[in-house]
């Protein structure tokens, strides 16, 4: 089989992390991952993807305003005509390190928001970040920069689609991305604490729409659903190692953020080899790639080259099995699983806050 | 949607145009995907830079293409629905 062309990086520059959200999709042993590749390496790599294909960058982390390297690979992606858009919870920041980083080529910023109640959203973030983060937002548009305000949805903050998008509309978003939990890595050690239940989350769901419609050509509106409330999986990343390359901090390369959840992969580093040659033939990247490995039902079923059997990851967690059908599929044997998670009572909201 | 003639259409803030020298063809690039563009696409996209009405974009490529007034209303389709789809993917400023 022939590579894919793979067309988004997410370059995750490191794991540092001033707040701790219950739901961060860094590993859970954060300690075992602390190497962190050296600016050269992340140039080198950004020309690697570029000549796979790849047409936008995505700095994230962690926080990527860590590393004091982040103007030059943004100069580094404009060089290269890459797209390039900085994930971010904002702190630390200052207008004037913006305004450097839109002068080096950055074309887009996402801050995500705990809450839109102050007090609220630092208690998820376990950390006292709310203020900044209203005030990096402001900077990004008054800078003429597009944003995406992205909030992580769950029992907490559920109740607050009308507060989140009168804010989205305030700093000027021009995109809202209100995205339902996805129960791996530190969301799935709080799961009994995050996940809502079936009528809260229907609710939030016809809220939103309401503003989807009203904001149309406007606002772009996006309301994502947990898997765990549908009856088929998301399609993971479309597909495992297929449109996108997700690096994390010490140069290892992943189909996605939660992959090195799963134990029974090795996967290998641009330290030690190419970016195409990983992308070609590592073969952590081509174990789930295309369809040969699927099981029953997906191999048979007609939605396979739509959601590629869900996630791997999910499966690995939830069933020890990584080459097993998404428990979210209600055609999936194990599927009962998912069922019991969340027909639960609702659990103590005590969060496990992510480590540093 | 029918559109105002006179409606000047400008590419949203988050999306780039560039050229793709993979696919050989021009894209529209922005944070959540890409758009691969065809010729024609790329011909209107490359006019929806804030500075020309529709009916100076339709003018534009009906004169580069050197066709008649039939061949002018095709032209229009084109462009008008073009417009639309990109106001549809949220890639044009309101
Ligand atoms: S989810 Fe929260 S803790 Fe994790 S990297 Fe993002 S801001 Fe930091
Ligand atoms: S059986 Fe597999 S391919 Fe079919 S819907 Fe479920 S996860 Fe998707």
């Amino acid at each position: 089989m022939t590579a894919p062309r793979p067309y988004t990086l997410i370059a995750e520059l490191t794991y540092r992390c001033p707040l701790r959200c219950p739901y961060c999709s860094n590993p859970t042993d954060l300690a075992a991952h602390d190497g962190e590749l050296d600016t050269d390496t992340w140039k080198r790599v950004l020309g690697e993807a570029e000549a796979l294909g790849v047409v936008q960058v995505h700095f994230t982390g962690g926080e990527p305003l860590a590393r004091r390297d982040l103007e030059a690979l943004v100069a580094r992606a404009r060089e290269l005509e890459l797209y390039s858009n900085l994930v971010t919870s904002g702190v630390p920041l200052t207008k004037e390190r913006l305004a450097g980083l839109v002068d080096n080529g950055l074309d887009h910023v996402q801050v995500s928001i705990q809450s839109a109640r102050p007090e609220r959203a630092d208690a998820i973030a376990g950390y006292a970040a709310h203020p900044q983060k209203i005030q990096v937002m402001r900077w990004v548009t008054e800078l003429g920069l597009p944003l995406t305000m992205n909030v992580v949805l769950h029992r907490a903050n559920l109740d607050e689609i009308d507060e989140l998008v009168s804010l989205a509309e305030d700093v000027g978003a021009s995109r809202l991305e209100l995205a339902n939990t996805q129960y791996v890595a530190w969301a799935l050690s709080n799961r009994d604490a995050l996940l809502p239940t079936r009528a809260a989350l229907e609710a939030a769901g016809e809220i939103a729409a309401r503003h989807k419609a009203r904001l149309q050509g406007k606002m772009d509106v996006l309301f994502v659903k947990p898997d765990y409330f549908g009856t088929t999986p998301k399609a993971c990343m479309d597909g495992w190692a297929r449109r996108f390359i997700h690096m994390v901090p010490d140069g290892r390369v992943l189909p996605c953020h939660a992959a090195t959840s799963i134990t029974t992969l090795r996967f290998d580093s641009v330290e030690d080899r190419s970016l195409a040659d990983i992308w070609t033939s590592s073969e952590a990247l081509l174990a789930y790639r295309g369809e040969a490995w699927m099981p029953e039902p997906c191999k048979s079923c007609d939605r396979r080259a739509v959601d590629f059997g869900g996630c791997r990851c999910q499966a690995f967690a939830l069933t020890g099995d990584a080459a097993a059908t998404d428990p979210a599929c209600q055609l999936a044997p194990q599927h009962a699983l998912v069922e019991a998670a969340r027909s639960r009572e609702p659990g103590e909201r005590r969060y496990l806050y992510r480590g540093r | 949607m029918a559109r105002d003639p006179s409606f000047i259409p400008k590419l949203a803030n988050k999306a780039r145009l560039r050229f793709d020298r993979h696919s050989g063809s021009h894209m529209i690039v922005y944070p959540e995907r890409g758009l691969a563009l065809n010729d024609s696409a790329a011909k209107i996209a490359k006019r929806c830079d804030g500075t020309r009405s529709l009916t100076e974009i339709v003018d534009e490529l009906a004169r580069e293409a050197g066709v008649d007034a039939e061949g002018r209303a095709d032209v229009e389709t084109d462009v008008l629905a073009f417009v639309d789809l990109l106001a549809q993917k949220g890639l044009l400023e309101p």
